[in-house]
């Protein structure tokens, strides 16, 4: 996943144990190359534990099994219900979350491993009823039918623009290649992504 | 908002998508309750076994687990669901209803068959419980292969019947034998078109609420037929159908598998939610749809063409079988609609259809978008195409000698089809529609010029059209009630459901056309049976012409309400009063006039007695039941280039000329297509169900089954042509369906023609690169 290679994506251990110290834990679990602490390598859970996010903004702390994705943490936990679990296997991108600046499947990533992290959601593109240029964009091109998907491509254009404020179509589909729509919305969500950029089609 | 958007035929923005676009839009899986519990099904592993015993204890008393069901525990309720749809009438029909139960007992048939039911605290947790029930079953064959099934001494799926097959149908018309015996050319082969998957984005889900105070149940369910479930559930479970609201929130995709009913977990959630006391929820893992939602295609066709030496249709003879899986609760619509759509818009005077539906140990078969009309399109259009070549005849022209002719119409094609009624062709106009998508594509030039170019420098491409037709909007009947708030709002209830169509819209149009009213002030709900108790579903391309129909009468019924109360309120005849902007005023005036909402308010008095013959309110509930459907048409072409060192095809243009009758909103009748012709290209070179001869799916994963992605599906260029249903008040044809149904059989033209000088003949679908790449190596042609 893309956190992976991403310095701020990874949990350190020192942030792990600043999260978690409270509890009877080792840390040796999330960063098996660090010493094992004297207690030896007791395994972290299978009972809940506190786990902070910070979700669209707001730090909140779950109380969670370490087992538990970043998916279900933001739907079940943090009920916030807007990116969609399809496929849970990272291969349709309807759960695509923004990771500090990258596109993750959160359907395939630990809760646990993004604490520290800025997590945002499609629930949090909106101010109020003021859509983000984004959802405008897909308004406006009719980028969607049964919306299921459209979560996820919505943030994956987020984070398209992010990285190119003005994309070329082979940059966005690229970028939009990671999700999936059996609507069939392609073309439009093209169109949406590209008018959102300044840039107008072809 | 401009006045013209208020008119039908407008591209008006959906009502619908800022709640899409911002994840407020609920969809089942995002209901979650208080003290909800959440479930999850043990399956089999084996597509067809013995079962000898399921222990669950150890299940029963992992901490977390609320209860853990197996047959056994069901007591009564363990009963074969109910047949959904009877096969029609016809004369000689012979079909073995073989349902599923909600939990295997004695044998499971398929893989993926649900053994055992946990419920607990988590879903991981009720996942966890799976691993601890020890099933002892005992392997039996599977019945894999269509013609192996039916040969003497063939493992059988069910053992009470005497074989596997589960249906026999014959229809006929004409003479076909003795039209053969006329015949100058005879073209015969068999044509395959194997199983794939609808693959709906959203899985499906269930939550299930018993408020035992009020002795009421809710069920939320992805279905595309909310009100037959509440229907079916108050049935099976002892209910009032009032003591059951059915919601069909936003359903994330439907394309046919969600109108199958009753699926095992529909059926145990509810049961168990009583028991329990507790909400459940159970969301469908995309491993679970690949095994446990129903899937479709698996035919094999043996067809025979008879034709005269300048190219006219003599007759057509086709046998061949149908896969319908392990149980059939969906009956024979499938099979018959291909049988019915193979005729296509050609005039065909003898035909002599003949299928044989056969169970198998995979999993069940049921409508997936096109529902079996592909099929036919891919056998005649094939035949048609390969008589073209062996007569020397343009694939055009062969194509514009055999239609039907607009002097034709109603064209009764004497044979019966899935609704029951007669195949009857409402109306159209095949041949303008037919020369402009070869305009369109620049088939002459392409021919003439471009494609002896490309060739002459080492390109292989080639061009595809292939016409079709769709029946669609059938019966029985669906109902809206219309309703004017006193705020000025106008409230829409209908008891279809919602896939992503855009119905929130259209309905919105329909209405708004009729009060004159903005599209975004009426308001659409579907698919909640507490706000519209009558109806059946959303399938057969049907939503728009069946309940759009029913929205149209409802609403004119409300505008004559209107007239009346502004009539006695101003004391003007109604017939000199007229609705313009949401308001009544006087016909031609540029009076202010009183508003809609006035009026509601006006209806409904504190004081006063509602007069005889009047009812309180703006309001109005119609229902609209066509006596058989409405019939669409169109045509596809295709221009690719093909690689014949990768077998790779590059589709490099893509027309579509297409006849819905009146539109709505061009724009969500374009998606439609766009989305169909994406599901088409799909199922014509990337997406097959493979399974071994044991019944194993090989390739239920997004990473194996492969949907075609935005690299895949070329920019499609549209035209429409509109020839009126005379069949609804609207003039609507359905469109849900239709660009997927050609899709198979022009991709195979395109590519054979790409492919012209390899001695390539293709005969099936879906392709892919790996299997064109043999028929390359090996040529195919007879």
């Amino acid at each position: 996943m893309a956190q992976n290679d991403d310095p701020a994506g990874t949990v350190s251990r020192r942030d792990f144990i600043k999260t978690v110290g409270a509890t009877s834990v080792a840390a040796g679990v999330l960063a098996p190359a660090a010493p094992v602490t004297a207690q030896g390598p007791a395994a972290l859970g299978p009972g809940p534990v506190p786990v902070n996010l910070t979700i669209n903004g707001r730090a909140r702390t779950l109380q969670i099994e370490p087992r538990v994705t970043l998916l279900d943490a933001v739907r079940d936990h943090a009920n916030l219900t807007g990116n969609k679990r399809v496929c849970d296997r990272g291969t349709c991108g309807a759960c695509t979350m923004i990771v500090d600046g990258r596109t993750v499947y959160s359907c395939s990533t630990l809760a646990i491993d993004v604490q520290g992290s800025r997590i945002r959601t499609v629930d949090g593109l909106a101010n109020g009823d003021d859509l983000h240029p984004v959802q405008e964009a897909f308004c406006a091109a009719d980028g969607m039918m049964c919306g299921f998907c459209t979560p996820g491509f919505v943030m994956a254009t987020v984070a398209l623009l992010e990285k190119y404020p003005k994309p070329t179509i082979a940059q966005a589909r690229r970028e939009l290649d990671g999700n999936v729509c059996r609507c069939g919305t392609f073309n439009r969500v093209f169109e949406a992504a590209l008018s959102a950029g300044g840039v107008n089609r072809g | 908002m401009p006045a013209d958007t208020r008119d039908r035929n407008a591209r008006v923005p959906r009502n619908e998508d800022a709640r899409l676009l911002t994840g407020r839009a609920r969809f089942v899986d995002d209901v979650r309750l208080p003290d909800m519990l959440h479930v999850a099904f043990l399956r089999s592993d084996y597509a067809h076994a013995r079962l000898r015993g399921v222990d669950a204890s150890a299940a029963r008393r992992r901490p977390g687990v609320a209860a853990v069901y197996t047959a056994a525990d069901l007591g009564d309720y363990s009963k074969p669901a109910p047949l959904l749809v009877p096969p029609p009438p016809i004369p000689g029909l012979v079909f073995h209803a073989c349902t599923h139960l909600p939990l295997a007992t004695d044998k499971v048939r398929h893989v993926g068959e649900p053994i055992a039911m946990v419920v607990a605290e988590s879903r991981y947790v009720a996942e966890d419980a799976l691993a601890d029930i020890v099933v002892e079953a005992e392997p039996l064959e599977a019945v894999g292969d269509l013609e192996a099934a039916l040969a003497p001494g063939a493992p059988r799926v069910h053992d009470h019947l005497e074989s596997n097959a589960a249906a026999h149908v014959v229809q006929r018309k004409g003479d076909y034998a003795s039209a053969r015996t006329r015949a100058d050319l005879v073209i015969a082969r068999r044509l395959l078109y194997d199983r794939g998957a609808a693959a709906a984005i959203e899985n499906r889900a269930i939550v299930a609420q018993w408020d035992a105070p009020a002795e009421e149940l809710t069920v939320w369910d992805t279905t595309q037929a909310p009100i037959p479930i509440r229907n079916g559930l108050a049935r099976m479970l002892g209910l009032l159908e009032s003591q059951v609201r059915v919601v069909a929130p936003f359903v994330g995709g439907g394309f046919g598998p969600k109108i199958m009913m009753f699926y095992p977990e529909e059926l145990l959630l509810p049961w168990a939610a009583m028991r329990l006391g507790r909400p459940l929820k159970w969301t469908e893992d995309r491993q679970e749809n690949f095994h446990a939602t129903t899937q479709e295609r698996g035919q094999v066709h043996d067809a025979e063409m008879a034709l005269t030496r300048d190219g006219r249709i003599l007759g057509v003879r086709d046998r061949f079988l149908f896969d319908t899986g392990a149980y059939d609760p969906y009956g024979l619509t499938i099979p018959i609609n291909t049988q019915c759509t193979l005729l296509g818009p050609y005039d065909i005077q003898h035909y002599d259809s003949e299928f044989t539906a056969v169970f198998t140990n995979r999993t069940l078969v049921s409508p997936v978008r096109g529902a079996g009309r592909q099929h036919g399109v891919f056998v005649s259009e094939r035949l048609l195409d390969i008589a073209a070549r062996e007569l020397g005849l343009d694939r055009v022209e062969i194509r514009k000698r055999n239609l039907l002719g607009p002097d034709r119409f109603p064209h009764d094609h004497r044979i019966l089809f899935q609704d029951s009624a007669p195949l009857v062709y409402d109306s159209g106009d095949y041949l303008p529609a037919l020369e402009q998508a070869a305009d369109m594509i620049g088939y002459d030039a392409f021919r003439r010029d471009e494609q002896p170019r490309a060739r002459a420098a080492g390109r292989h491409v080639g061009v595809g059209i292939a016409c079709y037709v769709e029946g669609t909007g059938i019966g029985p009947y669906e109902g809206a009630r219309v309703t004017v708030e006193p705020g000025g709002t106008v409230r829409v209830a209908t008891g279809v459901g919602t896939q992503g169509q855009g119905h929130y819209t259209v309905f919105a149009q329909i209405v708004a056309g009729v009060l004159d009213v903005e599209v975004t002030a009426v308001q659409v709900v579907t698919g909640d049976t507490r706000e519209f108790q009558w109806g059946t579903g959303t399938f057969a391309s049907r939503g728009a012409v069946v309940a759009g129909s029913a929205c149209h009468a409802a609403a004119l019924a409300v505008r004559d309400k209107a007239l009346a109360v502004a009539s006695r309120l101003l004391d003007m005849p109604a017939d000199r009063l007229e609705l313009a902007a949401g308001r009544v005023r006087v016909r031609g005036s540029s009076d202010a006039g009183v508003a809609l909402g006035e009026l509601a308010a006006e209806a409904n008095p504190l004081r006063g007695a509602v007069r005889p013959g009047t009812e309180p309110g703006l309001e109005a509930t119609a229902y609209f039941g066509p006596d058989r459907g409405s019939t669409a048409s169109g045509v596809h072409a295709m221009i690719v280039e093909v690689d014949p060192e990768t077998a790779m095809v590059d589709i490099t243009r893509y027309v579509v000329v297409h006849d819905c009758g009146r539109m709505i909103n061009p724009t969500i009748v374009e998606g439609q297509i766009h989305g169909g012709v994406a599901h088409g290209i799909g199922n014509a070179f990337f997406e097959q169900l493979v399974y071994d001869d044991q019944g194993q799916l090989l390739n239920a994963s997004f990473m194996d089954y492969l949907l075609p992605t935005a690299t895949d599906v070329p920019p499609i260029e549209t035209a429409h042509r509109e020839t009126p249903s005379p069949f609804n008040p609207v003039g609507l044809k359905g469109v849900g369906e239709a660009g997927c149904i050609p899709t198979g059989a022009l991709f195979a033209q395109a590519v054979e023609d790409a492919l012209h000088g390899f001695g390539v003949e293709i005969t099936e679908i879906p392709l892919s690169p790996s299997r064109l790449f043999d028929l390359l190596q090996r040529g195919s042609r007879p």
